[in-house]
């Protein structure tokens, strides 16, 4: 460093990447690797305090954004707003963001104190010993302090790891599966104390995963990402109630999917033709483009009933008991359709009504309300599993 | 357990027949080494005749009438290894974080030109660096050296020339730690706003640590004891102590003086390989 | 595929910046060329000159001629002299491979009284000079009356090839996970099943590497050598005799062979692990 050069003079400099706040907006981002686009052409804005996550299975593109935002890499096409910030291409170090990474990366050589210390000394503050101390008691570790990294557990190497990045307050704190690595207990109960350091810390959170469960927990609103696209982004419950495309229908949660045709109108509904049985449904729930589509209903909307009984709503004849599992809380039935295909339905053990048997006639009813409608073209089995070339990414 | 053979003897076993021989031919010839060099010429019998006498003295003028040559060994040693450490972290760093899936390759063609005996390559550097090759030669024609210079039998070509030839000892296991390391704690570094220069100090140097000290110790201990450099590349003015033990043994047949330079030389290795270690030690191995 | 079409509304990233970050992605690589180049300046020096009708100093470019090649053996005492180093290699690589091998199993698989004190003593050969070794153990053997020869030799190369057996096995062994012999157990094999169906193939890499490994350091070793074998001629010394007068032109051709065939073994090992891989 020059003599007598002020301190934190180079801040003074026109742009300030450092010192930027505001909402993160990425515009028309691409990152190619030769003739793979890992993202394409994504276009997102994420306020200021929120708990945004991005969702969705290994090879995604979801991590490649996050290593974007953290300056990791570099898009190949597209910039990187903060605020009225452009940091597409400053470096990781000049921006105003910290990572939580996979593993936790952190450094073997140095103290617990040191490793949260660390981005505090590379910007020359003052109250190190200070601001350590109070996140440590934040994450309640502070007898840890002159530890190593080595001799820590998983979930305190978690904490750490957070602690080393919220102690810098960034404008925005990126989570890359942080809790990937810890078994489900501890992962549940580190979902609660995220989500609560959120709120104390009151900063930006942009949390990567392919957990739905845990996407759905914490975050204020998720992004649903496939194949570098950005499928819907909403808040937890609009994703879950009403998914635009197949691929949310099936990774959040569970969908039937059952082939249909709009038969007419009828109000504010829409009269659907389900092979041969007439149903109907909020038109403002269809997603379909022409008259071809699929109706779509999660399995614990559904009811069962034996055939003779009168039932309200929509309703599905014809129905055969193929399967019934008893969980505690609700007993899961698969039943066959006269079509040929097999619905899931959940039923909550909280009526008295005895459980049907194998092999018993029934009929399907639900809401109305509850249906939602996909375009007719969709691959209906999208997101239902990861493929197996994506596993172990 | 229905093993023939108690499980405690096993290793025992195991070690057995090596280390008989590495007490036959290891520790054994040190002990006789430290035995002749306190010998002296038996009055009146041939060369290379001697008898017990606990000359001490041996050492005294054996370091005495050496002392050029023992510190031109350790000198020449130490800048060899810094030249290597220099030219070979950025090699062994490039080939651990850009080398991609050439890494395997690129660790094969480190030490490939190690299956060129070595004494040929270091042949081939005084025929290339010689008067008769097309470097001195050249750089004459353009007036970058004077006429009269030479690069070859000065302390400069001995210098390279162990540089050279002990340079894969430093790369292997540098690359080694320096593979080891999580690619991510040097993001995280980056991401905890330390620039390229900080990270590099502040994470990669002290990571690789242990790689720096195996390079070195592989780099210095050869060096120190080598004579191969000095008698090819070197001239008289260069001679290091391996030339003077060499000539002792072969040459004057002086046996109890070779084998108090060889008892120095390894003593004086391994003080400062110790107050290295430790040194290194300090300052918070992995 | 992709659309190479202009897009306006597409923000791209200015030309200086990118131009700066590609300085700093291939700073190292530029580097990593120089480096390469520098190792390899004096072996492909020997391979061109292996092709110089140099008669007997082979100092000066004279003509390009296939000679050499065609008759290796041509100086005389060349093809004796690598004879002798081949036979001290192979046999210094047999035993100082079984010798070390032993004692990494020693070492890397048990917990034993005295486990220190074997690792020192396997360090301390390799923190020797090499004249030490060489000197001491010519003075041994001056002692009992033992002329120096190619046994002699055999066995000063044994010595101290051991100690690099033992530490690149033991860190195979290390790398072993020790569930696999854990589940050989559980899948009823004995002791010396389990060792012979699952840890010996496993280690068999690191054994291989540590047998080519003690060739090498043999087959061109030459101060250790040069104290023990009185005057039997190996090639290192032979070499070094005749870099006195300049050496012929087939100690080039011979140079150049063991490269060559070193890397292609590297090379199919390399590809043997590959295949082994997938």
């Amino acid at each position: 460093m020059v003599r007598g050069f002020p301190k934190g003079s180079r801040q003074l400099v026109s742009i300030d990447p450092i010192n930027a706040r505001g909402d993160l907006r990425l515009t028309r981002i691409t990152k190619s690797y030769g003739d793979f686009k890992a993202v394409d052409d994504l276009t997102l804005t994420i306020p200021k305090g929120s708990f945004f996550a991005l969702l969705g299975p290994s090879g995604c593109g979801k991590t490649t954004t996050l290593r974007m935002v953290a300056g990791l890499e570099e898009p190949t096409v597209g910039s990187i707003h903060l605020g009225e910030t452009d940091i597409t291409t400053t470096r990781p170090y000049q921006r105003p963001i910290n990572t939580v990474f996979q593993n936790y990366a952190l450094f073997p050589h140095l103290t617990i104190f040191e490793n949260i210390a660390f981005g505090l000394r590379r910007r020359g503050m003052k109250d190190v010993k200070e601001q350590v101390d109070k996140v440590l008691s934040l994450v309640e570790l502070p007898h840890l302090a002159q530890r190593k990294p080595t001799q820590l557990s998983g979930g305190q190497q978690q904490r750490i790891a957070l602690a080393r990045a919220i102690v810098n307050r960034p404008a925005l704190l990126l989570l890359d599966e942080p809790l990937g690595a810890l078994d489900l207990k501890l992962r549940r109960q580190m979902q609660i104390e995220l989500k609560w350091i959120q709120r104390e810390v009151g900063l930006t959170f942009v949390h990567v995963t392919h957990d739905q469960e845990e996407a759905m927990t914490m975050a204020d609103t998720i992004a649903v990402m496939n194949e570098g696209k950005i499928e819907q982004m909403g808040s937890p419950a609009d994703l879950y109630d009403d998914p635009e495309t197949a691929f949310v229908a099936n990774f959040l949660g569970q969908s039937n999917l059952i082939k249909g045709k709009i038969d007419g109108n009828d109000g504010d509904n829409l009269v659907i033709d389900l092979f041969g049985q007439k149903i109907s449904m909020p038109k403002k729930r269809s997603h379909a483009v022409d008259s071809s589509l699929y109706a779509g209903i999660r399995p614990e909307k559904f009811r069962i009933s034996r055939t003779g009984t009168a039932v309200r709503g929509n309703t599905l004849t014809g129905g055969r008991i193929e399967d019934v599992s008893y969980i505690g809380v609700s007993t899961q039935y698969v039943v066959a359709m006269p079509w040929g295909q097999e619905l899931m339905v959940f039923e909550q053990n909280d009526d008295g009504v005895p459980p049907f048997d194998k092999g018993e006639e029934v009929i399907i009813s639900w809401e109305p309300n509850f249906t939602f409608g996909l375009r007719g073209d969709e691959d209906i089995e999208a997101g239902t599993e990861v493929n197996p070339e994506e596993i172990g990414e | 357990m229905n093993m023939t053979l108690p499980k405690v003897r096993v290793p025992y076993l195991l070690l057995l027949p090596g280390f008989a021989f590495l007490f036959t031919f290891f520790i054994l010839p040190i002990a006789n080494l430290a035995q002749t060099s306190t010998q002296t010429p038996i009055s009146g019998g041939d060369t290379g005749q001697y008898e017990q006498s606990f000359a001490f003295s041996n050492y005294v003028n054996a370091f005495l009438d050496n002392r050029e040559q023992f510190a031109r060994s350790f000198v020449y040693a130490t800048l060899a290894t810094i030249f290597a450490l220099a030219i070979a972290y950025p090699l062994a760093y490039a080939i651990a974080f850009k080398a991609g899936k050439f890494k395997n390759i690129l660790l094969v063609l480190v030490v490939a030109p190690f299956f060129t005996s070595f004494l040929l390559r270091t042949i081939a550097w005084k025929q290339i660096l010689g008067e008769e090759g097309f470097v001195v030669p050249t750089l004459r024609s353009l007036h970058l050296m004077g006429q009269q210079t030479t690069i070859t039998s000065t302390a400069v070509a001995v210098v390279a020339g162990m540089t050279y030839n002990f340079l894969p000892f430093m790369t292997l296991p540098l690359y080694a730690s320096l593979e080891r390391i999580d690619p991510r704690t040097i993001e995280a570094a980056g991401d905890l706003y330390a620039n390229g220069l900080t990270t590099f100090r502040r994470v990669t140097v002290p990571l690789s640590l242990p790689g720096v000290v195996a390079g070195t110790l592989l780099t210095f201990i050869p060096a120190a004891g080598d004579y191969v450099n000095a008698a090819i590349l070197g001239s008289p003015n260069t001679k290091m102590i391996g030339n003077v033990i060499e000539s002792r043994y072969f040459k004057i047949v002086d046996y109890p003086t070779a084998a108090a330079l060889s008892f120095t030389l390894m003593a004086a290795i391994l003080i400062l390989v110790t107050l290295y270690i430790r040194k290194a030690g300090t300052e918070e191995l992995v | 595929m992709s659309t190479k079409i202009k897009d306006a509304s597409i923000p791209t990233i200015p030309f200086k910046a990118r131009l700066s970050r590609w300085f700093g992605r291939n700073l190292l690589r530029i580097y990593m060329i120089f480096g390469f180049t520098y190792l390899f300046i004096p072996v492909a020096y020997t391979f061109v000159f292996s092709f110089n009708d140099s008669g007997k100093s082979n100092l000066i470019w004279k003509g390009f001629t296939l000679s050499n090649w065609q008759n290796p053996c041509g100086a005389p005492q060349i093809c004796n002299a690598l004879g002798n180093s081949i036979k001290i290699g192979l046999l210094a690589t047999i035993f100082s491979t079984i010798l070390g091998t032993m004692i990494a199993f020693a070492i890397g698989r048990y917990q034993f009284k005295g486990r220190s004190s074997s690792n020192l003593l396997i360090f301390l050969p390799m923190a020797t000079p090499e004249i030490v070794l060489g000197a001491s153990l010519l003075s041994l053997f001056l002692v009992f009356k033992i002329n120096p020869g190619f046994w002699p030799t055999v066995i000063a190369h044994v010595m101290f090839c051991i100690s690099f057996v033992v530490v690149t096995v033991k860190a195979r062994i290390a790398s072993l996970d020790p569930r696999l012999e854990q589940a050989a157990m559980d899948l009823y094999a004995n002791e010396l099943e389990t060792f012979r169906r699952v840890t010996l193939p496993l280690v068999a890499p690191g054994i291989a590497g540590a047998a080519l490994l003690a060739f090498s350091l043999s087959f061109d070793d030459f101060i250790i050598t040069n104290f023990n074998s009185g005057t039997l001629i190996t090639f290192p010394k032979f070499v070094y005799v005749a870099a006195a007068r300049g050496i012929p032109a087939q100690a080039n051709v011979i140079g150049s062979s063991m490269f060559f065939l070193a890397l292609a073994i590297v090379i199919a090992g390399q590809l043997v692990n590959r295949k082994k891989a997938r």
